[in-house]
């Protein structure tokens, strides 16, 4: 967490009151918490009451892709559409609609750069104008960092609804939720130094839609529950915090040089079009990408791959796959992410393990 | 030492795993996740393989201080343990997968694997013991005979047993228990597992009928008569006497047994108890844990079944297969199975039952 957060969180947990209180305490809590509330918004240039705060990224993307869902079924919509790149928090709750609610699934493709064909998602859009309920497209990519033409989906969109996962983007790249026109955008503490367990859907003013939890109605009877004030204060510390985006992408940039001088072979993922500052995806050929996290992992350095199944299996990403990699190309690739507080020495460490790492991976790839 | 910690998410391999970081090693924690689908809870039995064993063996990993990892091994294991059950018994014979798991799985591609990648050896919770002699590590009995899983390990090549370590072979189960509880960890009172992993029913003959079908054929007597009908012949073993459903009785009415599958005419064969006897057996692909057994009787014991009585025996190496003649009659021996020969507690080595006599 970063400290500001941290000195926020931790002051806001030693108050008391419930900000739905009437009284003295509760008062004060709900200016806190309000407080906080206006900051997010003159971060992603939106109203303040356009921020509804959840538990999660998750949370909030359920209630956006549900939400619009529901909405749209009762106008007669019932064509779900997401890009073939969408984070689980979005694929799953596709599926789900698909499996349980009687949507129709229309997964779009992305090119071998990663990015959402658009010519797909035209023809998509001309055939199905009056059944679609939602397009979600998320703003960029977890794996790859990938920017996504966000404003040109609300523009072939026209009066369907747009939501955007900008887990990723927020902080780290140029964010505006009036500008993108989209109907909903989500957020997540955790991904800019904030606590974990906290998020927010950013959601057009006057927009209603069913909620997922019923309770006290908190935040515009969209999302009840009590809300969680210390983690809101943190949040907003968080997104007050400035993002070296210059030095990140100076790091990144010499990372990315270093390893095609070591090792001329690999690939790197989405390396044509505009990324976001702080993720590099590699693939390693020759390699499993689990092997290549054991061995950094135990030379002190932390990666990640894909995904994991719920036994725990890597996976080869779905991601890397709709971007063309084979099953085999696909799970020898690693993510490296490089944050605020990365400098150059843990650039040159990684630099200086990596070769073993990969000739080890290489050798226990041998079948 | 480096070392990686193969972790069921049971009892056993979760000490082995703490004593091994107790004993100064580095210590890595790996649960191999060998069903492609694997079931959400445990259920009966079965000890491993489920996604609720593989929490148990992280949170295990967890309480010792060890890294953990999961490693995909269903493919391997589907090819080298569940498929090779499948086609011994469509060949009429009466394989262990679990010697199977070690042989392909645990002690290869696992071991094989750790040492592409810088580690020593491989740590299981496996019941037995090693020791350093003058012809090399040797692979013995644990000290708690009810639980040694030596006959399961006498599989191992020479190079195998040099990369493997068993911490628990000098304690006995019940005080392996009270040492998890003392460790913290949750799984000490994890009921052992029994059944083979790959059949979460635990209905064996089921399963097989599932997978190779159930054609109905003969059952004989020796001379060929047929006396009633059976429901596929690889769900019967050697030795059977329930379950027969025959039709025709004996003159003198003594109960028959089954004497033989035969795959090919899709026959089983019964008969008296006595034709169930055998003294001499042989195996074929012979693995030596030690030193190569010569031509030369020597006086030994051969173990037929996984925790089955060590019998008193001659044995000898004639080149091709592995021969074990018995000091008194044997009822019942299917092929398949693997002989393991012991020279008092050390495993000489095994092979896989081919002819009985």
């Amino acid at each position: 967490m970063s400290p500001a957060a941290f000195k926020a969180i931790s002051a806001q947990m030693q108050v008391l009151g419930n900000p739905s209180s009437l009284h003295t305490h509760g008062r004060s809590t709900r200016k806190a918490l309000e407080d906080a509330r206006e900051v997010i918004a003159r971060q992603v240039n939106c109203l303040p009451s356009e921020v509804i705060f959840t538990a999660s990224g998750t949370e909030a993307n359920n209630i956006a892709l549900k939400g619009l869902f529901w909405q749209g079924k009762a106008q007669g919509k019932n064509i779900v559409v997401i890009s073939a790149i969408e984070h689980h928090a979005i694929l799953d709750p596709a599926q789900w609609l698909a499996d349980h609610e009687g949507a129709e699934l229309i997964t779009v493709d992305v090119t071998v750069d990663g990015v959402i064909d658009m010519n797909s998602l035209g023809k998509i859009i001309n055939q199905h104008r009056n059944e679609i309920a939602v397009i979600s497209v998320m703003h960029t990519n977890n794996e790859t960092g990938t920017l996504q033409p966000i404003s040109e989906v609300v523009a072939l969109a026209g009066d369907i609804p747009v939501h955007t996962d900008a887990v990723q983007s927020f902080k780290k790249t140029p964010l505006s939720f009036a500008e993108l026109g989209v109907y909903a955008m989500t957020l997540s503490a955790h991904k800019i130094g904030g606590p974990l367990g906290i998020g927010a859907l950013i959601l057009r003013r006057a927009i209603e839609i069913p909620a997922l939890l019923h309770g006290g109605g908190q935040e515009r009877e969209i999302r009840s529950g009590t809300l969680n004030a210390p983690s809101i204060v943190a949040f907003a510390a968080a997104a007050k915090d400035n993002y070296p985006r210059e030095n990140v992408i100076a790091l990144r940039d010499e990372f990315i040089a270093a390893v095609e001088t070591l090792f001329p072979d690999v690939i790197v993922n989405g390396k044509n079009v505009e990324r976001l500052p702080g993720i590099v995806n590699i693939t390693f050929p020759g390699t499993q990408s689990d092997t290549l996290l054991l061995l950094l992992d135990s030379a002190q350095v932390s990666a990640s791959t894909g995904s994991a199944c719920s036994a725990g299996v890597h996976e080869a990403s779905h991601v890397l796959l709709a971007m063309g990699h084979t099953q085999e190309t696909a799970q020898s690739s690693l993510r490296f992410s490089f944050g605020s507080t990365s400098t150059k020495g843990d650039l040159d460490f990684i630099v200086s393990v990596l070769p073993d790492v990969i000739m080890r991976g290489r050798a226990a790839n041998l079948k | 030492m480096k070392l990686i910690a193969a972790m069921s998410g049971g009892v056993d391999s979760a000490v082995a795993a703490a004593r091994a970081v107790e004993a100064g090693h580095d210590v890595i924690g790996v649960h191999l996740a060998l069903a492609a689908n694997p079931q959400k809870y445990r259920s009966g039995a079965r000890g491993c393989c489920t996604i609720e064993d593989s929490h148990d063996a992280r949170r295990a990993a967890d309480v010792i201080g060890i890294p953990f990892y999961i490693w995909d091994m269903a493919e391997e294991f589907h090819d080298g343990v569940v498929e090779d059950f499948l086609s011994e018994y469509a060949a009429g014979r009466t394989p262990n997968p679990c010697l199977r798991c070690n042989e392909k799985i645990k002690f290869a591609a696992v071991l094989d694997r750790a040492r592409s990648m810088g580690f020593d050896g491989v740590v299981t919770g496996h019941y037995a013991r090693t020791q350093i002699s003058e012809s090399g590590k040797t692979l013995h009995r644990a000290v708690d005979h009810s639980k040694d899983q030596s006959y399961v390990l006498s599989v191992l090549t020479v190079e195998q047993i040099a990369g493997a370590i068993f911490p628990l072979g000098d304690t006995t189960k019940v005080d392996i228990r009270k040492e998890a509880e003392a460790r913290g960890l949750a799984v000490a009172q994890k009921p052992d597992s029994h059944d083979i992993c790959f059949v979460p029913s635990g209905d064996n003959a089921g399963w097989l009928r599932d997978r190779l079908g159930s054609e109905t054929g003969p059952i004989v007597d020796q001379d060929g008569n047929k006396i009633g009908e059976h429901k596929g012949a690889y769900t019967y073993t050697i030795g059977q006497r329930k379950g027969l459903g025959l039709t025709v009785p004996t003159s003198d009415g003594s109960p028959r047994f089954v004497l033989k599958i035969e795959p090919v005419s899709n026959t089983v064969v019964v008969g008296p108890r006595e034709d169930l006897a055998i003294t001499t057996m042989r195996g074929e692909r012979p693995v030596w844990c030690g030193p190569q057994v010569s031509g030369t009787a020597q006086e030994g014991f051969v173990q037929v079944r996984a925790h089955g009585a060590a019998l008193p025996c001659t044995y000898y190496f004639d080149g091709t297969l592995l021969v074990a003649e018995l000091k008194e009659p044997l009822l019942g021996l299917a092929t398949g199975q693997a002989m393991v020969i012991y020279d008092g507690d050390r495993v000489v080595g095994s092979a896989t039952i081919c002819q009985t006599e």
